[in-house]
């Protein structure tokens, strides 16, 4: 499925802004990502799977708090950081 | 592995957006600005390995995203990030027997086990510490090449075996602060409940001293197995008992390399000296000018004079600007191990200069006669050639100085 990078991760997928990746749920998902670009992962997820704080995902523009979500194979992931800053 | 060795020196520098080199000619009269390294990046602490010239370090976090620490092995012309970073073991799932001595099972077990004993429920017992900043690196000691040690918000100890790329918890210390109220992250500081000041005795790699902002000071004597506090005479005065045995607040606590029995404090209630056979803080601070006070957070030592150390006091009045007192920066010395200090600050701004020097802001380098350095959250270095007499602006318009460190090329 479709996985919309943000810019401050994208230095792990050499730049790409939607990249492809699968799983069942979100973990697998993230697993998936971060055996493609090593690191990605725990930028975004802690050490108790939990999504940081200014993290957060959308599946088919819908927002997710658990990589425990359920993903389909045609669904659309987007990967927002927040926008704040300074 | 060949030691930095060299006739200029390098300021090692992290700023709230990248890193920086600033690098001297052989006299330090001129100094050559490399940067940014991984600009925009939160460069905590960014240091090169003393054991080995060409192995460089950086704890690092970038705006919203998880901690992380990136080393270089060819002397910073490539950078890597580590394939696993500082973090706590991850909780095991509920139904799990608790019981020592392992450390995987113990984080989550103590937590819930606290929670029985307490009749807490809910998110505070649920509650599990993850690494949000790596705020401190140390290396290790000098027959352990490849080993660092880093020291986390909220407070953890981690360490590495390979040079930075692959990090484990210090088990014995995380589950001290674990068992220990008030060592969980909760008393958090701006920047969180840091830990810091990392310190292995050059005689013994199993002895080390390590310190927590609003936590207090510990050691360990196995390697960090088992701790202890070590905060007798140092005052805490919002916390109620003063005999307290723990809850200070070090900002910076230094260990003499030529007399490791030697220890300096800048504590948030002044600064304070240690022989460790004493066992006890004596408050050298008493003996800054009052209308100065001893209120700070950086201090630096002298590499070869045990009786030499510099701060650089901060308004610690009212509200806590923390800014140079009375707008008039001056770093303060003391040549006879705190029972005096001298004002140094010819070449500073006279007025209107509200410095503040980050704790890890602040640094000597290895020559004579000494330089001094420290960096401003207003992204300025200044630097002293004559041990601290007199000062000048080396650099400016850089981004929120964190840290500075120095080495030779």
């Amino acid at each position: 499925m479709l996985v919309h990078i943000p810019s401050p991760l994208r230095s792990y997928t050499k730049g790409s802004s939607k990249v492809e990746a699968e799983g069942a749920n979100l973990d697998e998902l993230l697993n998936h990502l971060d055996k493609q670009f090593p690191g990605i992962k725990f930028r975004m997820i802690d050490e108790h799977d939990r999504m940081r704080q200014h993290i957060k995902i959308f599946v088919n523009k819908e927002t997710v708090d658990t990589v425990r979500a359920p993903l389909k194979s045609a669904d659309e992931v987007h990967i927002i950081c927040a926008l704040s800053g300074g | 592995m060949a030691k930095p060795q060299g006739n200029r020196v390098q300021l090692l520098i992290g700023t709230r957006k990248g890193a920086f080199t600033l690098t001297s000619d052989p006299v330090r009269s001129t100094w050559h600005l490399d940067g940014p390294i991984y600009l925009g990046h939160i460069v905590h602490h960014f240091m090169v390995d003393p054991r080995d010239a060409n192995s460089q370090i950086m704890a690092m976090k970038a705006g919203h995203l998880g901690p992380t620490v990136f080393f270089s092995r060819d002397g910073g012309k490539t950078w890597k990030e580590s394939s696993k970073p500082p973090q706590f073991p991850r909780a095991i799932e509920a139904g799990v027997e608790s019981g020592n001595p392992d450390p995987e099972k113990n984080l989550a077990d103590m937590e819930a086990d606290k929670g029985a004993e307490t009749g807490k429920s809910g998110s505070e017992n649920d509650k599990k510490n993850a690494v949000e900043v790596v705020f401190w690196l140390t290396p290790g000691h000098e027959s352990q090449p490849g080993v660092w040690y880093a020291g986390s918000a909220p407070p953890g100890m981690f360490i590495t075996t390979d040079g930075g790329d692959t990090w484990t918890p210090v088990a014995g210390f995380n589950n001290y602060c674990l068992q220990s109220e008030g060592l969980h992250g909760e008393s958090a500081t701006p920047g969180g409940q840091l830990t810091h000041s990392i310190l292995i005795d050059p005689r013994d790699p199993k002895h080390i001293y390590v310190s927590i902002s609003v936590g207090g000071t510990f050691e360990s004597l196995d390697a960090g197995e088992t701790w202890k506090p070590l905060n007798k005479g140092v005052q805490a005065d919002w916390i109620p008992d003063p005999a307290v045995e723990y809850g200070h607040d070090p900002h910076f606590v230094v260990m003499h390399p030529k007399n490791p029995d030697r220890l300096y404090q800048q504590n948030h209630c002044g600064i304070y000296r240690m022989d460790r056979a004493d066992g006890k803080w004596i408050r050298i601070g008493d003996n800054m000018p009052k209308e100065i006070g001893d209120i700070g957070f950086p201090i630096v030592i002298h590499p070869h004079d045990t009786e030499r150390a510099w701060v650089f006091p901060m308004d610690g009045t009212d509200v806590w600007p923390r800014t140079s007192v009375g707008g008039r920066p001056a770093v303060y010395e003391t040549k006879d191990g705190g029972n005096s200090w001298h004002r140094h600050d010819l070449g500073l701004p006279p007025e209107h200069g509200y410095f503040t020097v980050k704790r890890q802001a602040m640094c000597a380098d290895s020559q004579l006669p000494i330089g001094i350095y420290f960096g401003t959250t207003g992204g300025e270095i200044w630097g002293s050639l004559d041990e601290g007499a007199s000062y000048s602006c080396i650099v400016r318009h850089l981004p929120e100085i964190y840290s500075i460190t120095a080495t030779l090329v």
